[in-house]
């Protein structure tokens, strides 16, 4: 019973390192010296920031994090709220077509974003939006993921909650925002977690849509710098990049992670 | 009166009123255009031009498509077993009375949140072959350096890898739920007829989280589909074509080519394979149960 525990523990363990040494590494290789980075395993010999310096002469990194910041931010409040609303009235408003209407949002998900893919950037084009950041808001403010968890929790809330605020005279709207949202603050969380990180971590949309230097994302932009030729095969400089872009969100994985696993595992169960 | 009776059946429609706009302009028209794509070349500039079949006969003599279909194919035959013996054992372990189990879970979980580019780019480094750290580790241990993205005979495999590396973390959340819903009460009984653990295994944990390894199954395969970012970072495509993704494929011909007709005609061929390697998985699935 002992050894196997022994066992057990030797086994997480190593899989931990696994999964953690290898972003200590990219951290510890970006404070190092070009020259030294073959070198170290453990503790470089010399530290110094000159990879960050070069890198933030090469590209305006921060404009970056701001366009992420932004886009991400937008795109999350219209999940939330369009998702509030239809989710809203799916479940708890009488009208015509609303079956046909959900099982359109179901179907939507089961449909394979290549077949989309093309015509939506050739009406990015015609809509002069491409250099843009409405191409990479506004085709996102609606998430069919986030309609049906709205739906499935505004169902699980009583009746009589809804029906005493309508008594009062409560607007719809209303009691969607106020009476109705303090009761489903996982649902939330959840939307707001998996909506936020499915457009920071997005590359190919904004690739395709984004040209501009000074408008591109986070990813989109360390994505550019890597392939591209200005890095000048510096390994140190394309992994301060990357560092920077893993940063915000390691960061703020130590502090909610167990708000992030749970919601992406429900995003897993649900999609 | 009546005037309320019409606001209040107009009302709901009001509410969804975003999504159909959205609805309309974003999926149905983007699919009708799409099939109208398939029949003309166009080069967004000038105007298009009829052209009847012409990009699906030139689809099905495309050896570069096929290839690349090949290469997604093997990519998903690595990734998706991998990834499904690796979540599981972990999981196993996870589901062990342990200390720390948050700790592990949080560690574990880490590179799924990271943006796929920063792990390609990090992976990169990792595979490379004179520096990388993989190669160092086989150097140490006394075997020889492997190409890992050098060889087309390696590098899909490799790429393989990262993902299964990156999202595996996801995959034991899902198994661990899985595990913890099978009932104790068999393992009870298991014991009491002195049942082995593998036997355990075997006959009760195996069947009882089939539904979590089909879920897996399928969202592995829809996230595999698309895999694009990955080599597009790491290789471009190659060597010789090798880890040349039908995304990347799709994206090249749209986006370096420009040629709108053939790679819509690519895109929606290619939704086509998806969705019935995905609705042969749920038909085998239902069968199965």
């Amino acid at each position: 019973m002992k050894l196997s525990k022994v066992i057990l523990y030797i086994l997480l363990i190593c899989a931990t390192i696994s999964f953690i040494y290898p972003f200590y590494w990219m951290i510890v290789a970006s404070l190092t010296p070009e020259s030294l980075i073959g070198e170290f395993s453990f503790v470089p010999r010399e530290i110094n920031f000159n990879n960050y310096l070069m890198m933030f002469q090469k590209i305006p990194i921060w404009k970056s994090l701001f366009n992420s910041l932004f886009v991400a931010l937008c795109s999350t409040s219209g999940v939330l709220v369009f998702g509030s609303m239809i989710g809203y009235s799916l479940s708890r408003l009488e009208f015509k077509g609303r079956d046909l209407l959900f099982f359109i949002i179901i179907f939507t998900m089961t449909l394979p974003f290549q077949i989309t893919l093309i015509p939506n950037y050739i009406l990015m084009v015609k809509f002069r939006w491409v250099n843009t950041f409405a191409a990479l808001i506004i085709p996102a403010l609606n998430s069919a993921f986030a309609i049906i968890m709205f739906r499935q929790a505004f169902k699980s809330i009583p009746r009589d909650l809804i029906d005493a605020a309508r008594v009062d005279g409560c607007s719809e709207l209303r009691i969607i925002f106020q009476v109705l949202w303090p009761n489903i603050i996982p649902t939330i969380i959840t939307v707001g977690i998996i909506s936020f990180m499915n457009s920071w971590n997005d590359v190919l949309w904004p690739l395709i849509v984004i040209r501009d230097e000074n408008l591109m994302t986070m990813p989109q932009l360390v994505t550019l710098f890597a392939v591209g030729g200005r890095a000048e095969a510096q390994l140190g400089v394309k992994l301060a990049s990357a560092v920077l872009l893993a940063l915000p969100i390691i960061i703020t994985y130590a502090i909610f992670q167990k708000h992030f696993i749970r919601s992406m595992a429900s995003s897993g169960i649900k999609g | 009166m009546k005037k309320k009776g019409f606001k209040k059946r107009i009302f709901p429609y009001l509410m969804v009123s975003p999504y159909l706009i959205h609805l309309f302009l974003f999926i149905v028209f983007p699919v009708i255009f799409s099939l109208v794509l398939t029949f003309h070349k166009w080069n967004i500039i000038s105007s298009m031009e009829y052209v009847g079949f012409d990009n699906f006969i030139r689809l099905f003599q495309d050896r570069l498509f096929l290839k690349a279909i090949i290469n997604t194919i093997i990519f998903l035959l690595v990734h998706i077993p991998l990834q499904i013996v690796v979540a599981l054992v972990l999981a196993y372990l996870l589901n062990k009375k342990i200390m720390m189990r948050g700790f592990f879970r949080a560690a574990f979980f880490l590179p799924v949140v990271i943006s796929g580019v920063v792990v390609t780019i990090l992976w990169q480094q990792l595979f490379a072959y004179d520096s990388g750290l993989l190669n160092k580790i086989l150097m140490d241990m006394g075997a020889g350096k492997v190409g890992w993205l050098t060889n087309k005979n390696m590098a899909m495999t490799s790429i393989a890898l990262m993902a299964t590396w990156k999202n595996v973390g996801l995959y034991v959340i899902l198994f661990l739920i899985g595990l913890q819903t099978v009932p104790q009460m068999y393992y009870e009984a298991a014991d009491v007829e002195g049942a082995s653990s593998w036997q355990k295994f075997w006959h009760i944990t195996l069947p009882s989280i089939n539904p979590t390894i089909f879920m897996v199954t399928i969202l592995s395969t829809i996230g595999g589909f698309s895999l694009f970012i990955e080599p597009y970072v790491m290789t471009g495509g190659g060597p010789l074509n090798s880890t040349l993704s039908a995304m990347l494929y799709i994206y090249k011909q749209a986006f370096e080519y420009y040629h709108m007709g053939y790679s819509a005609t690519l895109g929606v061929f290619f939704a086509m394979i998806i969705m019935l390697v995905v609705v042969i998985q749920k038909y085998t699935i239902e069968n199965e149960k």
